[in-house]
């Protein structure tokens, strides 16, 4: 994150609690104040569709953020992150149906599962890059939704696990706005555990193998272990993801864990912004929202009950044609935008940055 | 005997295929995960082209090919051109982009049900005995027969031919070939061009086979293992890749569990990866430039 235009004038860090606050200025801590209390008051406004919206938005935000740790940061690409998403719902359906866990069971468990899976995922890392490593993260998500399909199959669950809402001290969590806050709490804490571990070694690291692999190694990153910590650390988060999700939808199942749910975590980092937090937010926001908007412009069209069977080919033939438009022509992502319009505002009335060093 | 005649069938299927990865990740060392989607447009292509010279079968096939050839052309001038340059991994996410818009268009233009180009065309599809007791069906024996022309025609081409001669040369600095005088665009769009035209023969044959579906694209991304369990930049490793895959997904198949079909390709790509990952005929140094 280099900022090349100071946020407000005359602000300087004197001491290292300042350097480690996570809001700099006045109007940061204010505007940030402003939008938690947003978000405390949405349930209380919106009607049960919107706050299965933003529920669903919370959900791809963590998957999103993990991935983004993954590719963004530390530079090894995963097109199989469906596949770590099913293996966390289904650690938490077996656990629920062969032993009647609880939650405070299965989500640990779909943590652990996640780790050891991250490990596998990502051993083929330390030989492979680029293409080829792409290529064996497809292949293993292949493998965990056949496992998942074999366990349906073979224990006669063949349409899906059922699983129960969770319970806390006799009460059980069925009501849309207790999620919201059940899932808007998880998503701030993923979001809190990424920026800190990006803040300290273990993210600096992640960035230099990410820059180059071979100036990281000369500098002294053990590159194995720390390729291997960002598999385990994204794997983890999205195994949990994935175990939060089925109790969401009380229902596992492998149908729900497609290709196109990897390819749509990875259309939600570019959509986003590589290498941005930030940008993995407002993928998730866009791609979970983006076919429904679809869905609303269709209903606009005349005799829009014709189209009703066709919607998922629209919103395929959408998705696709977006990801192209934002590859060709916005590399950078919405992040990318953002910050452009950040800038215009920031430097107003002048156009361009002022000349290196003129104006430091 | 059925056994290895099916063993014949699905690696020619595959072998077919895969020669479309080879091509395009030789010359220009992109992977192409919309293959797939490909594949079933020139299945699709003959289906209209069906309706259109109703009764002339020969010139229908005829004119499906030669559009696919032109769809490949243009999916390199309009989209993949731009790519040229980028991230490898940016150019791959384009064409998997790209095959989630060809999949949501296909089905808006000819809805997900099943068609049947043959009886479009009005050819039946009787069986033959081959001696030793086996069965083939007439198309999976011309599909054989395909395989085998094309890749002889491939390796002609790409060792006589004065493109042929460009293409390796693209493929192998791309820089060196260009200050030759080479048009790399041209050869680049060349590429994408024969790998949509081989692809969409597969997808024609199989959809005149057995019927043209969505899985069909399944079909495509598991042919991927094929060619690079041989090496992704090898024609032989392709047909070598081609009749590992099928042989292990169909005695799988046969001897442990049907569910195992749509994964045993990816294990054996695993597996590759582990032991070499540039494929047996493919050259190492390829994988320190990706």
């Amino acid at each position: 994150m280099s900022r090349g235009t100071p946020r407000a004038s005359g602000y300087f860090r004197t001491d290292y609690a300042q350097d480690l606050a996570l809001t700099q200025t006045r109007l940061e801590r204010a505007s940030l104040l402003a939008f938690a209390v947003m978000l405390a008051a949405f349930p209380f406004l919106a009607t049960a569709f919107y706050l299965d919206l933003a529920c669903q938005v919370f959900l791809a935000a963590i998957g999103a953020l993990s991935l983004m740790l993954l590719t963004g940061y530390a530079g090894q690409i995963s097109l199989g992150h469906a596949g770590l998403l099913a293996a966390g719902a289904f650690t938490a359906g077996i656990l629920f149906r062969e032993f009647n866990a609880p939650f405070w069971v299965t989500l640990p468990a779909a943590a652990a599962v996640g780790a050891l899976l991250g490990i596998v995922f990502g051993l083929p890392s330390l030989r492979l890059r680029g293409l080829y490593l792409a290529v064996s993260t497809l292949a293993l998500h292949f493998v965990v939704v056949y496992l998942g399909g074999e366990y349906e199959s073979k224990r006669g669950y063949s349409t899906g696990i059922m699983i129960d809402a969770p319970t806390i001290g006799g009460y059980a969590i069925t009501n849309g706005r207790v999620w919201y806050f059940v899932l808007l709490v998880a998503a701030v804490a993923t979001l809190l555990i990424c920026i800190n571990l990006l803040r300290s070694r273990t993210g600096r690291a992640w960035r230099a193998i990410r820059a180059h692999e071979t100036v990281a190694e000369a500098l002294g990153i053990n590159i194995a272990a720390y390729k291997l910590l960002a598999f385990v650390i994204s794997s983890a988060m999205a195994a949990v993801a994935g175990a939060l999700f089925a109790y969401y939808r009380h229902f596992v199942s492998v149908e729900a864990f497609s290709l196109f749910l990897s390819i749509q975590y990875v259309a939600m980092i570019i959509v986003g912004g590589m290498g941005s937090l930030l940008g993995a937010l407002l993928g998730a926001v866009f791609v979970t929202l983006f076919p429904y908007l679809i869905e609303a412009a269709l209903q606009q069209l005349p005799n829009a009950q014709s189209y009703a069977g066709v919607l998922f080919a629209v919103n395929y033939a959408a998705f696709g044609a977006v990801m192209i438009l934002f590859l060709l022509f916005e590399p950078l992502g919405l992040v990318g935008i953002w910050h452009r319009v950040q800038h215009y505002f920031l430097l107003w009335p002048f156009k361009h940055r002022p000349v290196a060093g003129a104006g430091k | 005997m059925q056994l290895a005649v099916n063993i014949v069938v699905l690696s020619a299927i595959y072998a077919l295929i895969a020669c479309g990865y080879v091509l395009i990740y030789r010359v220009s060392r992109v992977l192409n995960l919309a293959h797939g989607e490909l594949m079933m447009l020139g299945a699709y292509l003959l289906l209209a082209t069906a309706a259109s010279f109703a009764g002339n079968p020969v010139a229908a096939i005829a004119a499906a090919v030669v559009l696919s050839l032109a769809v490949g052309i243009l999916v390199y001038v309009f989209l993949m051109r731009k790519m040229t340059g980028e991230m490898v991994l940016a150019a791959v996410l384009t064409t998997v982009a790209l095959g989630t818009l060809l999949r949501g268009l296909m089905v808006l233009i000819w809805s997900a049900q099943q068609q049947y180009p043959g009886q479009a065309l009005g050819f039946d599809n009787p069986a033959i005995a081959l001696p030793g007791g086996g069965r083939i069906s007439t198309f999976a024996a011309i599909l054989v027969v395909t395989t085998a022309l094309v890749y002889t025609g491939l390796f002609v081409f790409l060792r006589f031919g004065r493109w042929g001669v460009r293409m390796r040369a693209a493929g192998q600095n791309p820089l060196l070939a260009a200050q030759r005088g080479i048009n790399l665009h041209a050869v680049y769009a060349l590429a994408w061009g024969l790998s949509t035209l081989t692809g969409s023969m597969a997808g024609m044959l199989i959809a005149l086979d057995s019927g043209l579906t969505s899985s069909m694209t399944v079909i495509g991304l598991k042919a991927f293992p094929a060619a690079l369990v041989g090496g992704l930049d090898s024609l032989v490793g392709a047909l070598v890749g081609a009749l590992i895959i099928g042989a292990a997904e169909v005695l799988s198949i046969q001897y442990v569990d049907p569910l195992l079909s749509d994964v045993v390709p990816f294990l054996v790509l695993i597996a590759m990866l582990i032991v070499r990952p540039w494929g047996l005929f493919g050259t190492r140094e390829e994988l320190d430039r990706v």
